[in-house]
């Protein structure tokens, strides 16, 4: 008995241990995020003499022309939140009636197309991306480069396939009873999607929008191609990049952005943990 | 609203749309400027859907399927299926970005190949890749049998491991650049920056990728773990296994599947490695390979963007992308291939 207490004791405090190396990255922002520049060459790793630097720093960070927090987190936010919304609607609306007409050839088609893609690296249609999109901007004067329209736009093409195949496989397990009852009241087939089939997809909606969120939050690779680097939009890791490439090595204010950009997802987490970690693990399984 | 009314104003709108998009079209081959004409067409579709929607008919059913198909079809044939096939294309010719005077057959393959910094950043890509699915597997179960023994402050542990996953790799990478040219020559005295050295450096990619990836593989292997079934777990204790036994006969084999998702997701998730690779190195240092000097650090997906966006080369950057999407389609092949032979054998 008490060896096992002590084995359980071990491994908490190996736990304990472990954990403190995997959030020492975190740390060591915090703490030098309240450094001015001459105590980081100091010592990054000593505590802060005074917490209010940190207030001063982060000050100094949020205005500067390069990062400004405030109007790129408001970017990164409405581009992630309007993505979301419609990726999750349109991609429901697809995936209902691929899923409801699986026997038939040419959805079987259609779904077998977007699964394939789903194996479509970004890096193969970069390039080409940018000639069709300015292709249609020159055709309809729709500008969509350096837009939020045509990045969401872009959003809704590459998330399209892994919500829908994720999707699909739920809605296949919703009995078909349900839809053929709300068609004998006299629902319209979209009245039925909206009224009946759309509430219950919460569960696997709330994967898709996880998944989706946490990407398209922290990608770098789309919005440098579709915003620029220096273009006028600039999401939060653009933004971030975009400051350290203009204060090379000045970690105090590095840092502070860095800490800047981390806040609001680790705000996101302590507040949604569970669901969260259940998401993306439900994402990779399926 | 009668059936009547219903049906003239669905086709009213019908009409309306249609006499808009006419126009918009009329006014794009005219090749006016602005985007009034880009709104006008979008007004007319818009205007037809809603029209077709009210409009009763006996087809009903059909029209709102394929209105419910069309926003993803559409944005997905748009962005990802006409660039694709344009790229594809695109390797074959002399394609500058603009502008593609003549198709070079396979030159550019060619070209590539003959490429020291290519082959380099192909080898060290595919060479990383199973450094990386080793590191980040053991380090991800290890952690999952951790967290599923019996301790205490389990869920927060869990909860801390996996936060480096859900911080975007460029933030992160500008955080360990700083850990390993300031933090860590503090504290080894003396000690020059893992980052100087070509060798070094890869390894410091290496350990921040299994930093950020293995909380996220453990919640997998967790997830696996604790589906293996408790009254096993039980009789093998009766019997008087060994919690080694235990691990080796019985819970690893029953998670086989758990290994070969996770095995997977590690093989993709470095092999595509980007983000970190630009932030933290961006392909320095510098190494000297025979007679030519090049970036030590340079992984495939960096080698392809500093091709395309840095030196200009579309043709050669999109010929790299290419390959890089073969490789990725064989990999994603095999596994379906793997996972139905075991759903089979199961």
């Amino acid at each position: 008995m008490k060896a096992q207490k002590n084995r359980r004791l071990m491994g908490t405090i190996l736990g304990a241990v472990i954990a403190l190396f995997v959030l020492s990255p975190f740390i060591l922002v915090v703490i030098n995020t309240a450094k001015t520049s001459e105590d980081i060459v100091i010592s990054p790793i000593a505590l802060p003499e005074n917490w209010g630097q940190m207030i001063t720093n982060l000050s100094n960070v949020i205005n500067t022309s390069n990062f400004s927090y405030w109007t790129s987190f408001g970017s990164s936010l409405f581009i992630t939140a309007v993505s979301l919304i419609l990726l999750t609607v349109f991609s429901c609306m697809a995936a209902w009636v691929l899923s409801r007409h699986h026997r038939e050839k040419w959805s079987n088609a259609i779904f077998m197309i977007f699964v394939a893609a789903m194996v479509i690296p970004f890096q193969v249609v970069m390039l080409p991306i940018l000639t069709v999109f300015k292709g249609i901007g020159a055709f309809t004067g729709i500008k969509l480069l350096q837009s939020y329209k045509g990045i969401i736009f872009a959003y809704l093409g590459f998330g399209g396939s892994m919500s829908i195949f994720i999707l699909h496989g739920f809605i296949k397990g919703i009995p078909y009873e349900l839809e053929e009852a709300a068609w004998i009241d006299g629902c319209s087939p979209e009245g039925t999607f909206f009224r009946v089939i759309f509430p219950l997809l919460r569960p696997v909606q709330m994967t898709v929008l996880i998944l989706n969120g946490l990407w398209i939050w922290n990608d770098y690779l789309l919005p440098s191609i579709m915003l620029g680097l220096n273009g006028k939009i600039k999401t939060l890791p653009i933004a971030v990049s975009s400051f350290v490439g203009s204060y090379v090595k000045q970690w105090d204010l590095i840092l502070a952005a860095a800490f800047l950009a981390m806040i609001p997802i680790v705000l996101l987490f302590l507040l949604a943990q569970k669901q969260i970690i259940q998401g993306m693990v439900d994402g990779a399984i399926k | 609203m009668n059936t009547a009314a219903k049906k003239s104003l669905s086709l009213g709108m019908l009409v309306v749309g249609a006499v808009l998009m006419v126009a918009a079209l009329i006014l794009d081959f005219m090749g006016t400027k602005g985007a009034m004409r880009g709104y006008l067409l979008i007004a007319g579709a818009l205007l037809i859907i809603v029209g077709l929607l009210k409009l009763p008919n006996k087809k009903h059913t059909k029209i709102v399927n394929g209105l419910f198909l069309f926003p993803m079809v559409f944005t997905f044939g748009v962005t990802v299926m006409i660039p694709f096939i344009l790229g594809i294309i695109y390797s074959f010719t002399d394609w500058n970005g603009v502008s593609v005077t003549q198709f070079v057959g396979l030159e550019n393959y060619i070209t590539m190949f003959r490429q020291l910094d290519f082959v380099y950043s192909f080898i060290l890509t595919l060479l990383f890749t199973i450094v990386n699915i080793v590191s980040v597997n053991i380090a991800g179960f290890c952690l999952a049998l951790l967290c599923t023994s019996k301790i205490k402050g389990k869920n927060f542990f869990r909860a801390a491991y996996f936060l480096p996953n859900l911080i975007g790799g460029i933030v992160l990478g500008y955080v360990w650049q700083f850990i390993f040219n300031k933090v860590f020559t503090t504290v080894f005295v003396g000690s020059n920056s893992m980052l100087t050295d070509a060798n070094l450096a890869i390894l410091a990619i290496l350990f921040v990728n299994t930093w950020q990836y293995a909380g996220y593989i453990m919640m997998i292997y967790v997830t696996g773990l604790q589906s293996v079934p408790s009254d096993v777990l039980e009789a093998s204790n009766v019997d008087g296994a060994s919690p080694l036994t235990t691990l080796f006969k019985i819970k690893i084999p029953m998670i086989a599947n758990t290994f070969t998702v996770c095995i997977f997701l590690t093989l993709v998730n470095s092999f595509k490695l980007f983000d970190l690779n630009l932030s933290i190195t961006n392909g320095a240092p510098s190494r000297v390979l025979g007679d030519k000097i090049i970036q030590s650090t340079e992984f495939l997906a960096l080698n392809i963007y500093k091709t395309a966006i840095g030196k200009n080369d579309y043709a050669l950057g999109q010929t790299k992308a290419v390959v890089f999407f073969v490789i990725l389609a064989i990999v994603s092949l095999t596994q379906v291939s793997i996972s139905k032979k075991k759903e089979v054998e199961l």
